[in-house]
């Protein structure tokens, strides 16, 4: 990946970021550290790798993506604003009583939302339902389903790892936001899903482990899970939860937080300075 | 009376589905072979996914294909679909209001030997606190086959329960027509109601046989769908007659029971009187045994009938 396009990116990514910020703070509630942690996946899936149209977001043929971590709202919201399916300044409405920014993702509500989510492991189902379906009728379309680290705690994700192996969705790549946090502490002292790509392996998953703050490293995992075939690709990226906030980094408490307004301000004043040493 | 279980109904009637909607998928959790969703997979293979035991995941896959405008089924014991599935059919199909159908079969008591673990009682209370899920319990044969080829043309969540026992077949299919949420005036009658669902109606109709020969008359309805439920039929029924007696192989917690008795002390409050498992679990034995040890039985709702009638 050329520098330019990195840099691209990272403006962007910086950007998704300061909308969660202005979301969550807005909103007095909500989940900023896994938010922040995915913010670059997020911003690389929707600016650079999926086939979606803002001014189509039930186009048949686009790709899917399933925020199966749906407490990470706000980093779809963003992205989702970003790209263009609804104004940034909606950010500022979300988890309000009249705004259709729920607290987790509603595909009713949200343009560019592809399946409601919200209670932990369901969504990874639901992408691999999406994925056989595409298989069915042969659709080129690709399903991407993002998981948290401490969702993957849940049975059922691993029912429907042995499903998509089964099934070889070849078409389908979910991504573990392996940042290392759940509410409780880290997720090896709470009950440990370590070691996370044995698991993927042993259940006939494609492995691949990136740096989530990489850019040109996921390029590569993304190049290199399309070459794959009958067989469902996982990449597991090492996060840092609350990325891009310095005081909110690999911080427990800022999972389900929303900053005060003196946080709010240091936040978003390094997120500006960050923009401006990217040039934008 | 020829008699043949309404989970024969729901494959065959899958195999007629699949003629009119040639996007249908229907999914299984190892039980093909129960809850016949087999003899779909027999005529249709490229269209039938077994999940394995793995009922949560299933129920999932089913809301991702939902997603994608496919018609699909996802198919599992009663227990299983409804009972450990429940919060997956809540937030991933219920919620985002997907047009997913359940087929649960082996519903209630009458599953028999298989005990207690196996006997959904709850699943109607369950199904039918889920805003916007479609609950459908068909009475024989004919009514099961109808209800699944009605649901080519039946957006929105559905839960269609069917039974494991063989039962009479009383409508006659070249003119039965099947209309979600639609009660069924089997019989008029002035002096009580008895609305009774799935394989409790032709017992409903027997007892009222049996009720007649002692100067009774009895009005009998049939409920097929219990959410949303007619509720014309019963509130016209409450002024007509002045007393019902609901008939269901449910819990009388939160199932037809529950649902008449909502309607009756909102329109028109009268004395309703449920027959169904009193708020215990089931045990094994022979279907029949069980139906009559439960009170699910002509015999029993012609007593309690003529109880709620102070005879």
């Amino acid at each position: 990946m050329d520098e330019k396009l990195v840099r691209e990116l990272e403006i962007a990514a910086t950007k998704v970021r300061i909308g969660i910020i202005e979301g969550v703070h807005a909103a007095k509630a909500g989940h900023p550290g896994g938010s922040l942690s995915a913010a670059d996946l997020m911003t690389y899936l929707y600016t650079h790798r999926m086939n979606v149209d803002p001014k189509n977001p039930r186009d048949p043929k686009r790709d899917r993506l399933v925020l199966s971590k749906g407490h990470a709202a706000p980093v779809l919201y963003s992205v989702l604003a970003l790209r263009g399916f609804f104004p940034m300044e909606e950010m500022k409405t979300l988890r309000k009583i009249d705004s259709r920014l729920q607290g987790h993702p509603d595909l009713n509500k949200i343009p560019g939302v592809d399946m409601t989510t919200g209670s932990l492991g369901q969504g990874i189902s639901a992408a691999c339902g999406m994925a056989l379906s595409g298989k069915i009728s042969c659709e080129p379309y690709k399903v991407y389903a993002v998981l948290g680290d401490g969702e993957i705690e849940e049975g059922e994700v691993w029912e429907a790892a042995m499903f998509a192996a089964h099934y070889q969705l070849d078409n389908l790549v979910a991504v573990v936001d392996n940042n290392n946090l759940q509410i409780d502490g880290k997720i090896s002292d709470v009950m440990s899903p370590y070691p996370i790509d044995e698991k993927f392996k042993a259940f006939g998953w494609h492995v691949i482990n990136i740096n989530a703050h990489d850019f040109s490293e996921m390029e590569k995992a993304f190049n290199e899970a399309e070459t794959v075939m009958q067989k469902p690709t996982v990449i597991i990226m090492r996060s840092t939860k609350g990325k891009g906030v310095s005081f909110m980094e690999d911080q427990v408490g800022w999972h389900g937080k929303a900053p005060n307004d003196e946080q709010y301000k240091i936040a978003i004043d390094e997120l500006n300075a960050h923009l401006k040493e990217l040039g934008a | 009376m020829e008699k043949i279980a309404t989970r024969e109904a729901y494959g065959e009637g899958l195999c007629a589905l699949a003629e009119v909607r040639p996007d249908l998928i229907v999914l299984d959790a190892d039980l093909a072979e129960a809850t016949k969703t087999n003899i779909f997979k027999k005529a249709y293979p490229e269209k039938h996914y077994d999940c394995g035991i793995a009922e949560a995941n299933m129920m999932g896959v089913a809301a991702g294909i939902a997603t994608t405008g496919k018609l699909v089924f996802a198919s599992s014991f009663a227990m299983f679909a409804a009972g450990r599935a429940f919060e997956i059919v809540r937030n991933s199909i219920g919620y985002p209001h997907l047009n997913v159908k359940i087929g649960a079969t082996h519903g209630g008591i009458s599953v028999g030997e298989d005990g207690a673990t196996h006997q959904c009682n709850e699943d109607f209370a369950l199904m039918r606190a889920i805003p916007g899920m479609t609950v459908i319990n068909p009475a024989d044969y004919v009514e099961a086959k109808a209800a699944v080829l009605a649901m080519a043309e039946y957006e929105g969540p559905t839960y269609l329960r069917f039974g494991r026992l063989a039962t009479p077949i009383f409508n006659d299919e070249s003119t039965y027509k099947f209309e979600v949420g639609k009660g069924i005036t089997i019989k008029d009658g002035k002096d009580i109601t008895i609305i009774a669902t799935g394989l409790m109606v032709s017992e409903a109709v027997e007892a009222g046989k049996a009720l007649a020969e002692q100067g009774i008359d009895a009005r009998i309805i049939n409920i097929h769908t219990i959410k949303p439920i007619d509720r014309e039929i019963i509130v016209k029924a409450a002024r007509e007659t002045g007393r019902i007696v609901t008939v269901e192989e449910h819990s009388v917690i939160g199932g037809l029971g529950s649902a008449v008795a909502e309607v009756v002390t909102e329109e028109c409050p009268v004395p309703v009187i449920k027959i169904g498992v009193k708020d215990v679990f089931g045990h094994s034995g022979a279907a029949v045994e069980l139906l009559k040890e439960f009170g699910l039985s002509a015999e029993n709702i012609v007593s309690v009938v003529r109880g709620g009638l102070g005879k």
